[in-house]
């Protein structure tokens, strides 16, 4: 008996394109990253130092200070990202996908416009908004006598971080808005007749029911979110500049690689240690992406219809 | 037959490219000037191709915050155009260190500049100057002249009278005083800190102090500024903290400020958008009768691509861009960017002429933070954009302010620790 299958050829032929492609734009520039981190130039000769370049990073006052500044802001844009844009995502997906709800179709699109809009824009008319000199914001807060609120955020130290963390969310809002509102709509309906006969209805209904159906999505949108964050660096760039004023209060891991991969006005640009921050960004969302995979995906239950 | 034709209506159209091609010769000049355009396109370049009809030449600019990093790829890459407008100091210096700027020393233009003009484009020890001095800016105060008359006042000569003027265009209330944020946090630094600094270290003195260790950044002539622009903040109008440098110009190209702490360069955009009448005054000295010094920013040279496939014309460039013919034309054409050139030059605009006049009555000094100091981790540049913005916020005292510059500038620089 021939038991022994053909080779199949036609899987691997089929495969090669886009493993080619991907390992040239992707795999191969990751480890070309990962790979200058473990060098440093001296006299325009480059030195193997190993870890070296980790130890100043995480070691060197110098380096250290901003590293864990910037790691600390990050951290905050991703909680009030969470914190904020998430949940009002997921309720403005409930509202979007109630049947008595008019004109569904144009709040949703109202609501997905800025996700498609360019970060200089976003930027650039946020800055505006709030401009303590031609900004609308001051007067709309005067138009309803409460001028005494407005204050110049984007200069202030103690808001601007968070500030910017929620023109994030206004930007994105979009994001798990869509998603959400696609899981709600593939709940059957005889999932949601069956819970109407035993008497479940309203907000009743969409905790004990809807939500545990669409936590799944839930979970994709979070950590597409810490990825997001983690990775933020237009919005900051474009409104706050790369030294991300005042005080360095908005400085994310991306605009702190950016000023030390590129250098910025007199600073000249190390690619070694940039590449340096770069790698621990990666590392950083590569366990943040593995806690979720692993810790949090694989307990969550998943209901076959 | 119809092959024949073929083939040698391609062969001629080769030929002909070739000959065009080696006829004329084509330079691409990299830059980060992308607002001037149209000077180079209507006035410079024209000016140098009808006595070099054989040299085309191509402005080719990008985004001033983008120059740097793309230049450097661009030269990696080996695309660079032939000529490169070079940033004073460091950034420069860097690149004739990795062999990419050719070394410009024997030209005999060199002459025509003054050893400071030819500093921010030297190494250290000065025997190598890689670029051609093109241009500096000055620092200083614009000022709305239909404003102060209307008040009443007079250009402060001294820092009291300074706050005198300010103090009355506060009261009167129709007026911002001073037309300045701290958002972008730079003007904070360079309008602010290195434009009234020199009148305390008296110019070149002190920034050589610095930088050979015999003076420190907390000494009473380097925290004396900062303890000057804690006062500003008041006199700046409602929400300085977030108010961006387009803001600030926006602000009193309106008419609706009074002073402008001003580099040279915005004269020419301002001259188009304001409708009033503009004067400016050099920085107010401490005390009546003090000598004053002026910030004299050596800002743009241009240098040759060591790599550059067309280094005969590129040098017939360079020697025309170190004659006097051509700091005249480019004084006129884009005033507020002051010729180097050891020659009296003629600005015709009469803001422009106003500035470059201070060069007779006070010392020219530079940004103290440009040579030198700015090399290492924690970067001072940066550094003082910070603490400048923090000062004039009120976050930070000017002690405090003082004590971070020179903590940073000492983790690294040996003649400090």
């Amino acid at each position: 008996m021939a038991d022994k299958r053909p080779v199949r050829w036609h899987i691997g032929v089929f495969l090669a394109p886009a493993v080619a492609i991907y390992t040239a734009v992707m795999i191969f520039p990751l480890f070309a990253t990962l790979n200058l981190s473990l060098y440093t130039t001296v006299h325009q000769v480059s030195q193997f130092v190993g870890l070296g370049n980790f130890r100043k990073l995480l070691g060197d006052p110098n380096w250290s200070g901003q590293f864990w500044n910037a790691l600390g802001n990050n951290f905050w844009f991703f909680v009030v990202n969470m914190a904020v844009q998430n949940p009002i995502g997921v309720a403005l997906a409930a509202l979007l996908s109630s049947p008595r709800l008019r004109g569904a179709a144009i709040y949703r699109t109202a609501i997905f416009i800025p996700t498609i809009l360019s970060f200089v824009i976003v930027g650039f008319v946020w800055k505006l908004i709030l401009s303590p000199l031609w900004g609308i914001a001051p007067d709309m807060l005067a138009a309803v006598g409460l001028k005494s609120l407005f204050a110049p955020w984007l200069g202030d130290a103690h808001y601007a971080l968070t500030v910017m963390a929620l023109i994030s969310v206004w930007q994105f809002i979009g994001i798990p808005m869509m998603l959400i509102y696609a899981a709600l709509l593939t709940i059957p309906d005889e999932v949601i007749e069956a819970a109407e006969m035993d008497g479940i209805t309203g907000m009743r209904q969409f905790w004990k029911i809807k939500l545990p159906l669409i936590l799944p999505s839930i979970g994709i949108i979070s950590i597409l979110t810490f990825v997001g964050n983690f990775n933020a660096f237009d919005l900051i760039y474009v409104t706050q500049g790369a030294l991300a004023g005042p005080n360095f209060s908005t400085d994310l891991l991306g605009t702190f690689l950016y000023r030390t991969f590129f250098g910025f006005q007199l600073q000249l640009g190390d690619p070694n240690m940039g590449a340096t921050i770069a790698t621990a960004m990666f590392g950083i969302i590569l366990v943040g992406v593995c806690i979720y995979l692993f810790g949090i995906q694989t307990r969550l239950r998943r209901y076959q219809f | 037959m119809h092959m024949k034709t073929l083939t040698s209506t391609l062969l001629a159209s080769t030929l002909l490219a070739g000959s065009a091609a080696w006829a004329q010769t084509t330079l691409t000049i990299e830059s980060w000037r992308n607002d001037d355009l149209t000077v180079w396109q209507q006035t410079i370049i024209p000016a140098f191709e009808k006595a070099h009809p054989d040299i085309t030449v191509v402005f080719a600019p990008s985004a001033p915050t983008e120059y740097n990093a793309a230049l450097n790829s661009k030269l990696d890459a080996g695309s660079a155009g032939d000529l490169i407008t070079c940033r004073p100091f460091d950034a420069s210096l860097a690149l004739f260190q990795k062999g990419k700027l050719a070394d410009l020393s024997s030209m005999a233009e060199m002459a025509n500049f003054s050893d400071v003009a030819k500093a921010a484009w030297q190494t250290d020890d000065a025997k190598h100057t890689f670029c051609m001095p093109m241009a500096s800016v000055i620092h200083g105060f614009i000022y709305n002249k239909d404003a102060f008359d209307k008040l009443g006042l007079t250009p402060p000569k001294t820092m009291d009278e300074f706050y005198a003027d300010l103090d009355k265009i506060k009261k009167d209330g129709t007026f911002t005083p001073l037309a300045m944020g701290t958002h972008d946090q730079w003007e904070a630094a360079t309008m602010g800190y290195e434009n009234i600094g020199p009148n305390y270290w008296k110019g070149e003195e002190g920034r050589k102090a610095i930088i050979a260790g015999t003076a420190k950044l907390t000494d009473p002539q380097f925290v004396e500024p900062f303890t000057q622009l804690a006062k500003w903040g008041p006199y700046m109008g409602d929400g300085f903290q977030a108010q961006t440098y387009p803001d600030s110009q926006n602000l009193f190209t309106l008419g609706r400020a009074a002073i402008y702490p001003a580099g040279s360069w915005e004269i020419s955009g301002f001259e188009k958008q304001a409708a009033f009448k503009m004067a400016a005054f050099p920085a107010p000295v401490p005390k009546a009768g003090d000598p004053c010094y002026i910030s004299d920013q050596p800002d743009h040279a241009l240098g040759l691509n060591a790599a550059s496939k067309n280094k005969d014309a590129a040098m017939t460039f360079l020697k025309w861009v170190g004659s006097e013919d051509f700091a005249a034309i480019y004084g006129n054409a884009l005033p507020g960017f002051f010729p180097l050139i050891d020659k009296p030059v003629k600005i015709a605009d009469p803001l422009a002429n106003e500035m470059l006049s201070w060069r007779q009555t006070c010392k020219s000094t530079m940004r103290y933070t440009y040579q030198i100091l700015s090399r290492g981790t924690p970067n001072l540049e940066n550094a003082l954009w910070a603490t400048s913005a923090n000062v004039i916020n009120g976050t930070q005292t000017p002690q405090a302010a003082a004590a971070e510059m020179q903590k940073d500038l000492a983790t690294w620089y040996k003649p400090q620790q």
